[in-house]
């Protein structure tokens, strides 16, 4: 079934997503990037054996963070291919993968694990990739995507959803059109409303309503 | 008060339009109840012991007639004919039918209301001053920033998905009514050196199992900044802040983890990106807000008022109720009212839909059409004439608001409790009301003067009892409802955490022990001094000693 929606649209997958292989019996609880991530949410990470294991097929592939941190060296060449993607679990650092290489736009595709879907952390790090780190290729939801959380995905930079197997990806479309003109801005309009518009104080049944401001008005 | 353009209004209708479709795939078995749950939280809807339980939101308190008689027919048509008014100035309705919220939310919509983000993990009402605008202890006024916080926090796309609730209260007076030391974040307003309006930033204090005041992370932010601020507080957060355990969630823990010092340094290096982006706030936004907030047309008034002193020195009952439920005003012969919602055997915040189009009509005739909700559940009338005062007083007793308890022992503040709530240990409107009836002797009321009493139904601390001269909270021990009692808690400047007494007791001893921390009082206190600096200066041990007392000579 296609379940991808990429710029308002259902499309093919033309990108092999790579999971981590199963942890060992023992679960080793390492620390996952800072220390103080690893205290605060005792969330593991991926253990050596688990990024050695990792088979990572041929063509366009999408793999776990930790594994491109430890083997990005062998994988140089299919980077310059543009045939590598990283993804990574909301509790990791994307300071971690934004340093791991010269130019994060070096990635084609960057995607994000909602391990659930009430998961926030995920926002703030397609916000992060956005706005603070240029990055401007797709950046994608997987994992527990659901269509009453795409609306406020889009707004946060993603632009790729890969909804859960279990729901229509073309009936979820009609969320990305919930709300016409949000107050705050956010990565896809970077202007709160009150600069998008002059705004009046009035009485709403009074004649003046808000006129468009034009760009170069905005300061 | 702040009024819609077509850009709220069509927000709000939006948001009717997706609720509505939601509850449809949900009914349809389209959505599981834990995709569901979410949504509809963040559209105020708790499914709770007998029914849902819608929580409508009241932006910082403020409400205009119509906005009560919106309500009023809500409780008439949806529920059973009554409403509750919550210690986060938000009202809600104990009966409605899943399948007709949407309906009440559409019906909301049309005086420019709605129950966006009354729950759920993202960022709720934000809440203030009772008398925001009309305090004479009012430096400024924090209504328009409010306002402004309202717009920006709604819908926020990065933060709906918080690792726990988040709230947010704000205080421009030199007394803080709006306890914002004991919030997520609590935003103090004043005017700095050069005479701008600046904020003092606390964060990480909140009530609940684990209470705490709030660390104060800033001395002085430039008002335009106050956005994008709190977009790098609540950056900071959603990165960090726990997901593993519900209990650990709120940013308080976080800020304990790292320490206040490290976290306000995170908090200033995201900030570094984010100052001076759009979201400052212009000149133009904040005038344009203050515009609706200003009030031009109170009339020239002498404050002294012949035939008002007359009525007090010949009315003992109307002079008392002046003397607990009118405040002081700006305005010369103004003054601000409080209609009390805690009649003796009444649930303390509930308003029948009788009630409520009542006090929309004694707005309308005395208080240019607005009224506020206090976080102490109690509905005020912020601007009337002195000369008014009397027949207001006449026409509030008949419709059952004007209880003179205000600030009293029976002005109970309390949660909905095990009568209602699902995550109750235990009931606390029964205890409040068998309370209200043990102390039914006015006199006796007045000469204890000042105390603050709040009951919670359990340890999230809806009734705010951490911050009670005397907290009760109720408690599971072994599938029975006990009450634990805190003293010597207080909101306001002093902001602090009460100390429990000792073991629990059960429904039945707690007006007993509440008694007993009365008598100890009164033997205690010297002249003038009120309960809860009796308590400060003697320590809870007099307290204890007496309420202990028999059990000890039994042991
Ligand atoms: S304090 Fe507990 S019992 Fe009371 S309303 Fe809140 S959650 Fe319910």
């Amino acid at each position: 079934m296609r379940n991808l929606i990429r710029n308002h649209a259902v499309v093919a997958d033309d990108w092999t997503f790579v999971p981590l292989p199963p942890p060992a019996e023992e679960t080793i609880r390492k620390q996952a990037g800072k220390v103080v991530i690893f205290k605060l949410t005792g969330e593991p990470a991926a253990t050596p054996e688990q990024i050695q294991a990792t088979e990572i097929p041929s063509g366009k592939v999408i793999i776990p963070l930790s594994v491109w941190l430890a083997r990005k060296e062998e994988l140089a060449a299919r980077v310059a291919a543009s045939e590598i993607g990283v993804w990574l679990e909301t509790h990791e650092l994307v300071e971690d993968l934004v340093g791991s290489l010269p130019d994060i736009n070096a990635l084609p595709v960057i995607a994000i694990h909602f391990p659930r879907f009430a998961d926030g952390r995920g926002f703030s790090i397609a916000t992060l990739l956005r706005t603070r780190f240029g990055y401007r290729n797709e950046i994608r939801a997987v994992g527990d995507v659901l269509r009453d959380q795409l609306f406020y995905m889009k707004r946060c930079g993603f632009d790729a959803f890969a909804i859960r197997e279990d729901r229509s990806a073309e009936e979820a479309l009609a969320s990305l059109r919930d709300f016409s003109e949000p107050y705050q801005g956010a990565v896809d309009n970077p202007l709160p409303v009150w600069r998008r518009y002059t705004r009046y104080c009035q009485h709403p049944f009074a004649e003046r309503k808000y006129q468009p401001v034009h760009e170069d008005e905005v300061d | 008060m702040y009024l819609y353009d077509d850009i709220d209004q069509r927000l709000i209708d939006e948001r009717v339009a997706q609720f509505r479709d939601q509850t449809r795939r949900y009914l349809a078995g389209q959505l599981t109840d834990d995709e569901f749950r979410p949504l509809r939280l963040q559209n105020g809807l708790y499914i709770q012991r007998h029914a849902p339980m819608l929580r409508v939101a009241i932006p910082y308190g403020l409400l205009s007639s119509a906005q009560l008689r919106k309500l009023a027919h809500i409780a008439r048509v949806y529920d059973r004919g009554y409403a509750h008014f919550t210690t986060r100035q938000d009202i809600q309705f104990n009966w409605p039918q899943l399948e007709r919220v949407p309906d009440i939310l559409a019906e909301l919509a049309t005086v420019q209301m709605h129950a966006i983000q009354t729950s759920g993990n993202c960022v709720r009402n934000i809440t203030t001053d009772q008398f925001a605008g009309v305090a004479p202890d009012e430096v400024v006024d924090p209504r328009p920033l409010a306002e402004i916080l309202r717009q920006w926090s709604s819908f926020h796309p990065e933060f709906a998905y918080l690792p726990r609730k988040f709230k947010i209260a704000v205080n421009g007076s030199l007394n803080d009514r709006a306890v914002i030391r004991v919030h997520d974040i609590g935003l103090g307003f004043y005017r700095d050196a050069k005479g701008e309006i600046a904020l003092q930033v606390w964060v990480g204090g909140g009530l609940g199992r684990t209470p705490m005041i709030g660390t104060l992370i800033r001395e002085h932010l430039e008002w335009r900044h106050m956005l994008t601020y709190c977009e790098a507080i609540l950056r900071v957060y959603n990165r960090y802040g726990r997901r593993d355990n519900a209990f650990k969630a709120r940013i308080k823990i976080l800020v304990k983890a790292l320490g206040a010092e490290e976290f306000a340094r995170q908090v200033e290096e995201e900030w570094s990106h984010l100052k001076d982006g759009p979201h400052t706030i212009t000149e133009e936004e904040f005038q344009r807000v203050s515009g609706f907030f200003q009030r031009t047309n109170y009339a020239t008034l002498d404050d002294y008022c012949p035939e008002f002193e007359q009525q007090l020195q010949t009315n003992r009952a109307f002079a008392r109720w002046v003397e607990r439920c009118v405040h002081p005003h700006k305005v010369p012969g103004y003054r601000a009212v409080t209609l009390s919602l805690k009649p003796t055997g009444v649930a303390p915040g509930d308003a029948t839909a009788d009630q409520m189009d009542s006090i929309a009509f004694l707005a309308d005739r005395y208080s240019f059409g607005e009224l506020r909700v206090s976080h102490e559940q109690n509905l005020i009338l912020a601007d009337v004439r002195v000369s008014d005062l009397y027949a207001l007083w006449e026409q509030a007793k008949r419709i059952g608001v004007a209880t003179p308890n205000i600030g009293l022992l029976t002005d109970i503040i309390c949660c909905p409790g095990g009568d209602f709530c699902s995550l109750a240990n235990a009931k606390s409107i029964p205890i409040a009301r068998a309370i209200q009836e043990k102390f039914d002797d006015l006199d006796y009321l007045y000469d204890i003067g000042d105390l603050d009493l709040n009951i919670s139904g359990c340890m999230n601390s809806c009734g705010h009892h951490h911050v009670a001269h005397i907290g009760v909270l109720g408690v599971d021990k072994d599938g029975a409802e006990w009450y634990q009692i805190t003293l010597g808690g207080s909101q306001g400047n002093d902001a602090a955490i009460g100390t429990v007494i000792g073991p629990a007791f059960a429904a039945e001893e707690v007006p007993g022990v509440v008694q007993k921390l009365i008598e100890t009082y009164v033997a205690e206190r010297l002249e003038g001094e009120r309960f809860i600096d009796t308590v400060r200066r003697v320590g809870i041990a007099p307290f204890k000693a007496n309420v202990y007392a028999k059990e000890a000579a039994h042991a």
